[in-house]
């Protein structure tokens, strides 16, 4: 394993266990919701509101505060006239280069020993910076309490060598659980046998650890492009641009001194 | 279906239902006009999940871009009144030391008033972290705050003089890191508009602090006295106007969130209201009605300046095609064959 996939030794754990995450297969997921409820029930995530979005059987819309796991539906005509109908089930992807635990400035957001990305509730004081940074638009603050929640990759249940409550609760496997290398392999073969089925489109998502945010510790097989399913095709952690950031905003900072030193000095008497 | 027009929304409601002024933000040019709104770019080619914003926008109110003017004339001032203090112009140098104060105070206010869980503030001293813009930030606030308090303290007071120069000057060269910083604020987040701007926006909010510092000094200085507070305001002005092209060009049909809407509105006001405080300062900047006209003109003009670029990165974070088309671009440019 390359040292940058093993951001818990990066985040200082000398001894810990491997690195655990999310394989989500879509191409197998009915669309249940069983996920999404599992979640809800285990983590006791407040209900926020009971719509109709006119999103096909979609009326949780999208990940927030308030929701940790969301099924996208998309319906679409098939090759062969048909419907094709697309569901998937999105969760925070505990990015190897998390933008929201970069840009916390309490340090309330930290990495686990497992790698993956927690908010640790007693300390958020609810600044909001995590919402704005998240290239997936994951993270959010809540209305009710004003803290910032996401998925935490059940932590707790890890703890007691439990399998996450949405795994735990999925009836077709589609949401997997295990060590990240292990699942890598395993989307790798999966991905490759659909190619072979003649289901050309299947990718993989968050699983190449060279991408913007270093690969991501919940990755997915998507039957289309990720924009399709709400997902960013090509996200970039912003942190990567902050020593140019930092070094022009010394610039501009001296830049204001220089100016300040012209006005003056012109006008002594 | 073509892969590059389906998907979901755009596929049942046709893309400009969710995107009636949706275009692609690229170099391509216009394939057809609609509507009596300038075209600036072509149409939106992309697709999306029932036109849903892909990033949050941001989730803070209008006390933080009352904060990036705040902060920015508080600093500016306070590095413009240690050089009118060090050059012998103890009257302007008071009144932007007292201004630098205020603003500072009401930033603090500003900022704690955002947050989600207020009495939590302090925990914002818990660590400081380099790859967080908001923690730096504090540290530098931190840092800065006492300094500016003291040095308006002493000038009011005119008690403990050395030590009031000390602060005027410690304050003065921590000033433009407080009106600078908030551009990496802005610059380090996933919303599009403000991300894409990061190259020029430390220098927009540099020259639209001094703008503003040098219009305080024109509203609170007796006319004739403002002499170094309008040179300064003429150099923030130019500044923020340089950047501010600076970032039209480059960044092209991807500044349409800074042109359109109403962060477009808000930034043809204050371009509009920069010149007019410029002009009214150099024409009758030392007359008893010029000069106040003109330093509350450019105070406004940064506000606005602020306000709009809040406003764009809002713009930019609700329209999944500010982050969809130009990382579909990317990804085209680095795998042509995909």
């Amino acid at each position: 394993m390359t040292p940058g996939l093993d951001p818990a030794a990066v985040a200082g754990y000398s001894q810990h266990p491997p690195r655990m995450g999310f394989f989500t297969d879509t191409s197998v997921c009915i669309g249940c919701k069983a996920c999404e409820v599992a979640c809800k029930e285990w983590n006791a995530v407040p209900e926020d509101g009971l719509v109709l979005t006119g999103m096909s059987y979609d009326n949780t819309a999208d990940l927030s505060a308030t929701t940790w796991r969301h099924v996208a539906f998309i319906e679409q005509p098939a090759t062969d006239g048909d419907l094709r109908w697309l569901m998937a089930s999105n969760v925070c992807k505990h990015c190897t280069e998390a933008a929201c635990l970069d840009v916390c400035p309490t340090g309330a957001l930290m990495r686990t020993e497992f790698g993956t990305v927690v908010v640790q509730d007693d300390i958020c004081n609810g600044c909001g910076y995590c919402v704005s940074a998240c290239p997936f638009g994951v993270i959010g603050r809540s209305a009710t309490d004003g803290g910032a929640h996401k998925c935490t990759l059940c932590y707790d249940r890890l703890g007691d060598g439990l399998m996450p409550a949405c795994a735990k609760a999925c009836p077709t496997e589609s949401i997997q659980f295990g060590p990240l290398d292990e699942l890598r392999d395993r989307a790798q073969q999966r991905v490759a046998d659909l190619h072979a089925a003649g289901e050309s489109r299947a990718q993989l998502y968050g699983a190449d650890p060279a991408d913007g945010i270093g690969g991501a510790g919940a990755m997915f097989l998507l039957l289309d492009e990720p924009e399709v399913y709400g997902l960013p095709p090509d996200p970039v952690v912003t942190t990567r641009d902050l020593p140019r950031m930092w070094r022009l905003a010394a610039a501009a900072a001296g830049s204001l001194i220089a100016a300040a030193a012209v006005a003056c000095a012109a006008g002594r008497q | 279906m073509s892969p590059e027009t389906g998907g979901p929304g755009p596929d049942e409601h046709g893309p400009d239902e969710h995107h009636p002024d949706g275009h692609r933000p690229d170099g391509h040019r216009p394939q057809g006009r609609r509507g009596g709104e300038k075209q600036l770019v072509p149409e939106a080619e992309f697709q999306s999940y029932y036109g849903r914003p892909i990033v949050k926008e941001t989730v803070w109110g209008p006390d933080i871009p009352s904060y990036l003017f705040l902060g920015g004339l508080a600093g500016a001032s306070s590095t413009l009144a240690a050089g009118a203090h060090v050059t012998g112009r103890p009257e302007l140098s008071r009144a932007l030391k007292c201004g630098a104060a205020g603003a500072i105070s009401m930033s603090m206010v500003a900022l704690v008033h955002d947050l989600g869980r207020r009495t939590r503030f302090v925990n914002m001293l818990r660590v400081l972290k380099v790859t967080s813009p908001m923690s730096v930030g504090t540290w530098i606030l931190s840092g800065y705050t006492p300094l500016a308090l003291a040095a308006a303290a002493s000038a009011v007071t005119r008690k403990l003089p050395r030590a009031g120069l000390l602060a005027t000057i410690a304050a003065g060269l921590l000033g433009p890191a407080v009106a600078s910083y908030t551009a990496v604020l802005l610059g380090d987040t996933a919303a599009p508009a403000w991300h894409e701007a990061h190259r020029e926006l430390p220098f927009l909010f540099a020259g639209s602090a001094a703008t503003a510092a040098g219009g305080l000094g024109m509203l609170t200085v007796r006319p004739g006295r403002a002499g170094q507070a309008i040179r300064f305001a003429v150099l923030g002005a130019a500044g923020e106007i340089a950047a501010k092209s600076m970032l039209l060009q480059r960044l092209g049909a991807a500044a349409e969130p800074y042109q359109t809407g109403r962060a477009g509105q808000l930034m043809d006001i204050s371009e509009v209201l920069t010149a007019a405080g410029l002009a009214i300062a150099v024409i009758a900047g030392r007359s008893r009605a010029g000069a106040p006209l003109a330093g509350l003109t450019l105070m406004a003009a940064s506000a606005l300046t602020r306000f709009g670029v809040f406003e764009a990165g809002r713009a930019s974070a609700r329209d999944p095609k500010y982050t969809v088309v130009p990382q579909r671009d990317r990804l085209r440019d680095v795998r042509p064959e995909s």
